[in-house]
Parts: C-alpha cells; sequence; structure tokens
C-alpha cells in the first residue's frame, strides 16, 4: 500500500460536520487538512437538473448508492437480519456536502432536558417510571452549555424563526415551550402555505400554542457572520431530496465550501472510501496513525496524520469504528461496551392525513416551511398519568409535493387501488389532501444497536453495518396518544374526511420516517459508558474525534442538525484554543 | 443481440399521433399536422406482443375515460420500455447481495432476486394475449395477480409514466400534470406562496427541457448509442 505525505489532520467525510470542521481549522489555524469524501463533487449551477421527481426522488440520484454499500436490519437479537435493498426509512447522502445538501433545512434546537435525558427523568419521576429495557443516560453537558454554539450555529445558515423563549421571556407567537434563547433568529419567519394558516387557526382555536417552524431555508437575503450571502426561498417545491438551485435552503457547499477552499492549507479529495482508521489501540488505548483509504483511482493508500476527525453519516461513523477495531463493541446481552450501543430514529410519521374541499396548491413549498406546536414536546406535558415518556412536535407543514409520489393518497373510504374509480378518485384529492405530521422521540433501548453484519458485504467485501431495531411499547403508546390528538386538531380544521394514522406495527425500511437516526458512537463522561468524551474525542484514542448525531446518547424530538453544528462549533474551539496547542485528553 | 423490434399503433388509439423522432424524444401531432394512419415505435426492451400486452395493463391500471386521458395518451409503456432497458431494469440501484428471501415480510421491502427487467419478461409469459381479451376479461385477469410482484411493478411504473417529466419517455404533452394540476420544472412560486388560499392556482405546466433551454439526457440513456 502507498504511504502519502503526512498531513496534520485528516477529515473523514465532507458534509456538514467535516467542512464546519475544515472551515474552522483554516482560518483559524494554519494546520495541513485533507478532508475525504468518498462522493463526488458538487456543481451548484447543475441543481436546476434536479426539478426531475424521477431520477432525484424515486430513484434518488444524490443518496448512497446502495447497490455499493447499503445495511442489514433485524428487529430483534433473535432474527437474521436482510439487507436494505433499497434506501426507504431513512436517505444517507454521498458527496461533497453530503445528506446536507438534500436535507429539508428543518432547524430546531433540542428540548434542554434532553442533554440529561436521566436525570431530568428520575428527579420528575422517579426511577420506577424508567422502561425495564431503558438505556437512559445523560450527556455529560447541559442545554446552557451548547446554547452560545447553538446561537453561532443558527447564523451561519440563517435559520428563519421567532423566538418563543427569549432569556427565560416568553414571547407570543414563537415557541414558549423552546429552550431559552440568547438572541432572535437570524431571519424572520418566512410567508406560510393555506395548509398550515389553517392549521394555526384550528390549533390556537383549542389553546395551543403554534409557531413557525424554523428552518435554514431564507426569508430574505441574508449574509451571515463569515459573509457569505445567499437569496430568499422561491418555493419552487424541489427541496428535500434535492440541492437548492438558488442556495436559499442552507447546504454545506453554499455555506461553508467557498470559505474552505479558500486556505491553501485546506485540500478535499472527492472519491475517496476510507477503510480503516489505523491505531495502535488494539489493547486498550493507543493512538491513530491515519487512515486508508481507496482513492478515486481504485487504488488503496495510507495517508498518516496526526489527528483524524470522524465526520461522516451516523451509521457509516459506527461502521467505520467497528470495522477499524476502533472502541468495544457493545453486547446487549451484558449491557458491556460501548461502540454500537443507544441506536433511535427520530419518530415521525403522518399522524392524520387530511382530505380537504378546497384546494391546497401543495405543489408550492419548500422543507420545513409552516407551522408547529410543541405543547406535546418532550416533557413539557405531565407525563404521571400517560402510559408512555416523552413526546414531540405536532405540525403542518408543505415542502413541496411532487406527483409520482403523492397520487393514489385516498381516504380509508374508497377502497380502489387501481382502475377507473381509483383514478378519478386520486385526480379529485391530488391537491386536496394535507397532513397533520408528528415528529418525535424514540427513547434509548437497550436493544436497539448495531454490530456487523456477519453475512452480508460491501462491493469492496467488508461486512455491513448491522441495525437491530424496532418500535416499543414507549413508541407505539406515543403514536397512538399523537394520533388522537392530531385527529382533535383536523376535526376543527373542518376537513372532509380523516385517515388517522394506524399506528406502529414493526420497523418498517420501507416508508419514509426522517433522516434522523441517531446513537451509537455516544458520548459519556466516562469511557464505560460513551466511546467518546463531551468533547467528542474517543476514549481510547485521544488522536481522533468523531462528530455527527452517533455521538447522541438519545433522540430529541428536533431534527438534529442544528444540534450537530452545534457540537462541531465546541469541538473546533477546543481543538484550537486547546488541544493544537497541547494535544491531551480534553476534560 | 436481438432484431429491434417495433410498437405499432394506430394514430386514433393515441387521441392525437406520437411521433417518436429520432433523437428518442417524444411529441404529439394532431390529426391535421399529418396524415398518418398508425406509427411505428421503436422497442428498446420488449418484444412488440409484450409491449401490446404492457399498454393494454396500464390501460386497465390507470384508463382513458371520462375523468381524463390515461396510459394510452400519456406514453406509459414507452416509457416502461425504456426503464426495463436502462440501469432501473438491471437493478443498478438496488443491493443484490445473496443471499435472497423471496417470503420475507413486507417491512423489509422487495427481497428477491429477479431484476425488474427479469420480472416482466417472466411475468409477461402468463399474460399471452391479454392486449385482445375484452376490458372486463383483462380487469378479472388483473384481480387475479394483484399480489405478485409483476403487478406491483405495474403499478407503480404506470403512475412513473403519467407523472414523470416528459423526457424520459412518459407524460406526452404533460397529460398527466395537465390532468392533477402540477406545474412541473417550475422555478419559482415566490410571489403566489401565500396567496390563492383556498382557491386553485395552475399554472401551465413546464418541462425540465422548457425550463432549461437545452436537452437533457436522462439516466435511462447512460447507455444507449
Amino acid at each position: 500500500m502507498k504511504t502519502l505525505p503526512s498531513t496534520d489532520v485528516v477529515i473523514i467525510g465532507g458534509g456538514w460536520t467535516g467542512l464546519l470542521m475544515a472551515k474552522e481549522l483554516g482560518a483559524r489555524t494554519s494546520v495541513s487538512v485533507v478532508i475525504l469524501e468518498r462522493g463526488g463533487p458538487r456543481n451548484l449551477q447543475a441543481y436546476s437538473a434536479d426539478m426531475d421527481e424521477l431520477d432525484y426522488f424515486i430513484r434518488m440520484h444524490m443518496m448512497q448508492d446502495p447497490s455499493q454499500e447499503t445495511l442489514t436490519l433485524r428487529h430483534n437479537s433473535n432474527d437474521r437480519a436482510l439487507p436494505i435493498r433499497q434506501f426507504g426509512a431513512f436517505l444517507p447522502g454521498s458527496g461533497v456536502g453530503g445528506t446536507g445538501e438534500h436535507w429539508g433545512g428543518m432547524c430546531p434546537r433540542l428540548q434542554p432536558d434532553c442533554f440529561e435525558l436521566y436525570s431530568k427523568t428520575v428527579a420528575r419521576y422517579g426511577a420506577k417510571r424508567l422502561p425495564e429495557d431503558h438505556s437512559f443516560q445523560d450527556w455529560g453537558i447541559t442545554y446552557d452549555e451548547v446554547e452560545p454554539y447553538y446561537t453561532r450555529a443558527e447564523q451561519m445558515v440563517g435559520v428563519t424563526g421567532k423566538a418563543g423563549n427569549l432569556r427565560g421571556q416568553k414571547i407570543d407567537g414563537g415557541n414558549i415551550f423552546e429552550g431559552w434563547r440568547s438572541t432572535e433568529y437570524p431571519n424572520p419567519p418566512t410567508k406560510i402555505p393555506y395548509l398550515s394558516s389553517e392549521f394555526r387557526k384550528a390549533t390556537k382555536s383549542l389553546g395551543y400554542h403554534p409557531y413557525p417552524a424554523p428552518a435554514a431555508i431564507l426569508s430574505q437575503t441574508y449574509t451571515n457572520p463569515d459573509g457569505i450571502t445567499r437569496a430568499a426561498c422561491a418555493f419552487c417545491g424541489f427541496c428535500e431530496r434535492t440541492g437548492c438551485m438558488i442556495g436559499a435552503k442552507a447546504q454545506p457547499t453554499n455555506t461553508l465550501l467557498p470559505l474552505v477552499q479558500k486556505h491553501k492549507s485546506v485540500s478535499i479529495r472527492p472519491g475517496c472510501t476510507v477503510r480503516r482508521i489505523v491505531h495502535d489501540a488494539a489493547q486498550g488505548s493507543g493512538k491513530a496513525r491515519g487512515v486508508s483509504y481507496i482513492d478515486a483511482s481504485g487504488e488503496e493508500v495510507f495517508q498518516p496524520a496526526d489527528l483524524v476527525i470522524l465526520s461522516s453519516w451516523t451509521l457509516s461513523n459506527n461502521r467505520l469504528l467497528l470495522l477499524s477495531g476502533a472502541g468495544t463493541p457493545y453486547d446487549p446481552a451484558t449491557g458491556k461496551g460501548t461502540l454500537g450501543k443507544n441506536l433511535t430514529h427520530q419518530v415521525s410519521f403522518p399522524a392524520a392525513t387530511i382530505f380537504f374541499d378546497k384546494p391546497l396548491n401543495r405543489f408550492m413549498g419548500a422543507g420545513g416551511i409552516g407551522i408547529r406546536m410543541s405543547d406535546f414536546d418532550g416533557d413539557v406535558f405531565d407525563h404521571s398519568n400517560l402510559p408512555f415518556l416523552r413526546g414531540g412536535v405536532l405540525g403542518a407543514t408543505m415542502q413541496g409535493t411532487q406527483p409520482i409520489s403523492t397520487f393514489g393518497v385516498l381516504p380509508r373510504s374508497i377502497k380502489a387501488r387501481w382502475g377507473a374509480e381509483w383514478k378519478k378518485a386520486s385526480i379529485d384529492y391530488f391537491d386536496r389532501t394535507g397532513a397533520i405530521t408528528f415528529a418525535g422521540e424514540q427513547i434509548p433501548h437497550k436493544g436497539n444497536c448495531m454490530d456487523l453484519d456477519p453475512t452480508y458485504k460491501d462491493h469492496a467485501g467488508d461486512p455491513l453495518l448491522r441495525l437491530t431495531q424496532n418500535w416499543r411499547d414507549n413508541e407505539r403508546k406515543m403514536v397512538e396518544f399523537m394520533t388522537a390528538k392530531a385527529v382533535e386538531i383536523a376535526h376543527v380544521m373542518e376537513v372532509k374526511e380523516i385517515n388517522p394514522f394506524p399506528g406502529y406495527g414493526d420497523y418498517d425500511v420501507t416508508r419514509y420516517q426522517s433522516t434522523h437516526v441517531q446513537g451509537g458512537t455516544i458520548m459519556a463522561t466516562s469511557p464505560e459508558r460513551g466511546v467518546v468524551s463531551p468533547y467528542l474525542q474517543h476514549w481510547q484514542i485521544p488522536n481522533l474525534f468523531v462528530l455527527g448525531a452517533s455521538t447522541f446518547p438519545n433522540s430529541g424530538s428536533a431534527n438534529p442538525t442544528p444540534t450537530i453544528l452545534a457540537l462541531t462549533y465546541r469541538t473546533a474551539d477546543a481543538l484550537v484554543e486547546r488541544y493544537l496547542k497541547k494535544p491531551e485528553v480534553l476534560a | 443481440m436481438r432484431r429491434r423490434q417495433f410498437l405499432v399503433l394506430s394514430a386514433a388509439s393515441l387521441g392525437g399521433v406520437l411521433v417518436y423522432s429520432l433523437d428518442r424524444r417524444v411529441s404529439r401531432l394532431l390529426a391535421q399536422d399529418k396524415p398518418v394512419q398508425t406509427l411505428r415505435i421503436p422497442l428498446r426492451f420488449f418484444t412488440e406482443s409484450e409491449a401490446l400486452i404492457v399498454a393494454a395493463a396500464a390501460s386497465r391500471i390507470f384508463p382513458t375515460d371520462d375523468s381524463g386521458p390515461g396510459a394510452r395518451e400519456a406514453g406509459v409503456v414507452i416509457y416502461i420500455d425504456r426503464q426495463l432497458a436502462g440501469p432501473y431494469g438491471r437493478d443498478r440501484y438496488r443491493y443484490t447481495g445473496a443471499p435472497f428471501d423471496e417470503n420475507a415480510s413486507r417491512e423489509f421491502g422487495y427481497q428477491g432476486k429477479a431484476t425488474p427487467s427479469e420480472t416482466y419478461r417472466e411475468g409477461l409469459k402468463d399474460l399471452k394475449g391479454f392486449d385482445r381479451l375484452t376490458p372486463e376479461e383483462q380487469d378479472k385477469r388483473l384481480q387475479q395477480i394483484e399480489s405478485s410482484h409483476l403487478f406491483a411493478l405495474l403499478r407503480q411504473n404506470t403512475i412513473e409514466g403519467m407523472f414523470c417529466d416528459p423526457v424520459h419517455g412518459g407524460n406526452a404533452d404533460m397529460v398527466g400534470w395537465q390532468l392533477v394540476g402540477f406545474p412541473g420544472a417550475r422555478m419559482s412560486n415566490y410571489a403566489d406562496f401565500d396567496k390563492h388560499y383556498g382557491e386553485a392556482f395552475r399554472p401551465k405546466p413546464i418541462s425540465l427541457e422548457q425550463v432549461l433551454g437545452r436537452k437533457v439526457r436522462p439516466s435511462e440513456d447512460e447507455d444507449q448509442k
């Protein structure tokens, strides 16, 4: 294997976290940085060609190619896992910018108590309330510590929204249940569509507290603190699953890449798939020496580095650490080990599909634009007499509807699935179908975890990552409760018909849930409980840092990107101000 | 290599004439433009008899009737033929590592071995003569195979062929988009987003090539000469 000239820092993955770290290191230090990205470069000028539902929404041309590498799934540890042959429940990205190119831009912060899930839950309800198979633990960092970094992240991407809690002062029209904010959102909310406006009216009349969904989608021209200027959203409706052709949606390529490219000390190598983090920590602790990867020409090379930053997508972070033997694999039977522990997937479903008399013009929209309410989020409501813990957010958003994906969604009273009756009804209802959606927490369970699959391999012959994941009692009960709330709201909206969500059966790889998969390389204040420290430094390999939602010990109802960015800023500060001057364990 | 097959259709059956030009673009000529009685569409994957069966089945799934044009006018069979000849047809986008499990539960998605092109080729053997049945007989026959993987593909691919961008060979003249009021590759709705509350706003559909002002090479053409 050829050995390349050494670099100070190697960054694995050129998405949100990798490019943010590269931007910070490039601007604030003189260290040499190499970013390895398995996918190709991206051409923002070519994003207008994405207005093609078939190739981008159905065939998913921006996503990870499952024919090369996918994952396997089983519902519990006694089952044989099967490969996820086509992505459905979540959609990993590939290419410079990663999943951040085709995200929807929804940008809420986590509820403050998400960072202290164990202590806060026990304090309020007692340890007896925790489910028998729970795996609750604290992050080792609090919301108050993360708040300044949230603010930096929001200013970087230009979040639109309205504050509901400014330093403890509750503000009408914003989310009064959100954690305290030191400043107002950088941009005012966008315009909202008819569906969301009807949802706002209905929830207000029921005494709830609707607010504009915070989104990294601009309502006006905005220049961020780095000097990056972007345009306002035009609501074209080609948003989630595609890149934004005008740059209104924040993407790593339009907020970070132009800055990263300015620095001669930073280089990006696309088409480079990392196969191993090379280290000498086989026995206990040691140091990473670099990474081996297959370059764009197909040759396997070794890149020595003093500092390794692992910043690929959640599940890829887990797989690479497992393949590299970097960490102690988690064993759900004994509870020993940490790597692969606490896999969670944000609960997300259409709680009520609603059919209107009036048209909704739903081809107009953008990811995460609309109205939400947090009256049943986290622990803001009392669970003493409820059969589940935690909660989430109900909302009516309009991301822009594409016809192949949505034709044929019908009230349950119509049974036909093809033929004249189905066709006529599907045409009639095409633009009169909306949804009250729910996004909530999957609490961590001992049995939901990851390891390497014994059977299925990727194109290079390495084992696939195996997910052991299923919905449990807590999610199923929560789904029932939230569905009833959504139906109550739908009745006030005077809709013609309502399809309540049928409930959670087994985890389904075919139904899109969200791309918010979390955990596996979780943070904790001790190596017995987590793979990394709250500074995201690997407990056994101190010159390895792991960024992204793989470090979350539990899911929030909030989409993870703002938290991921905030924690990356925090680690970047620690690296620049302390570690690079004196490489040691950060405390 | 097999001899190129053609799908021969009568002009009247298409409600206007679909013309299949040399650069593989589909456009519609009205009867007064050119007195064409039949047209020969070059096929990439299907044999002529397979194409007639698929066209007939797609027309029962998405019929042409009082509620508007259907699979026939949109050219759904042309769309499916191109998809099956391209990367989709040979499972370019699916993980195809063994072992397979034909009996896996629904939550795992399709776990079989057959590619879409193999599923069509094999499945259509059982539908010989389908295109010569009466519509009522055709519906009965489709009901018998409703739970098959072939039918799932036929239904999904018919919807795709109705509503894809015309560059893919279906949705000819954007008939599908007109049917549901979808405007296609429309770049900006800035002024209209918070207007028209409760009223239909129906801009004229526009295709990707019209918006970009250039030819677009769809992914299914990547291995076509």
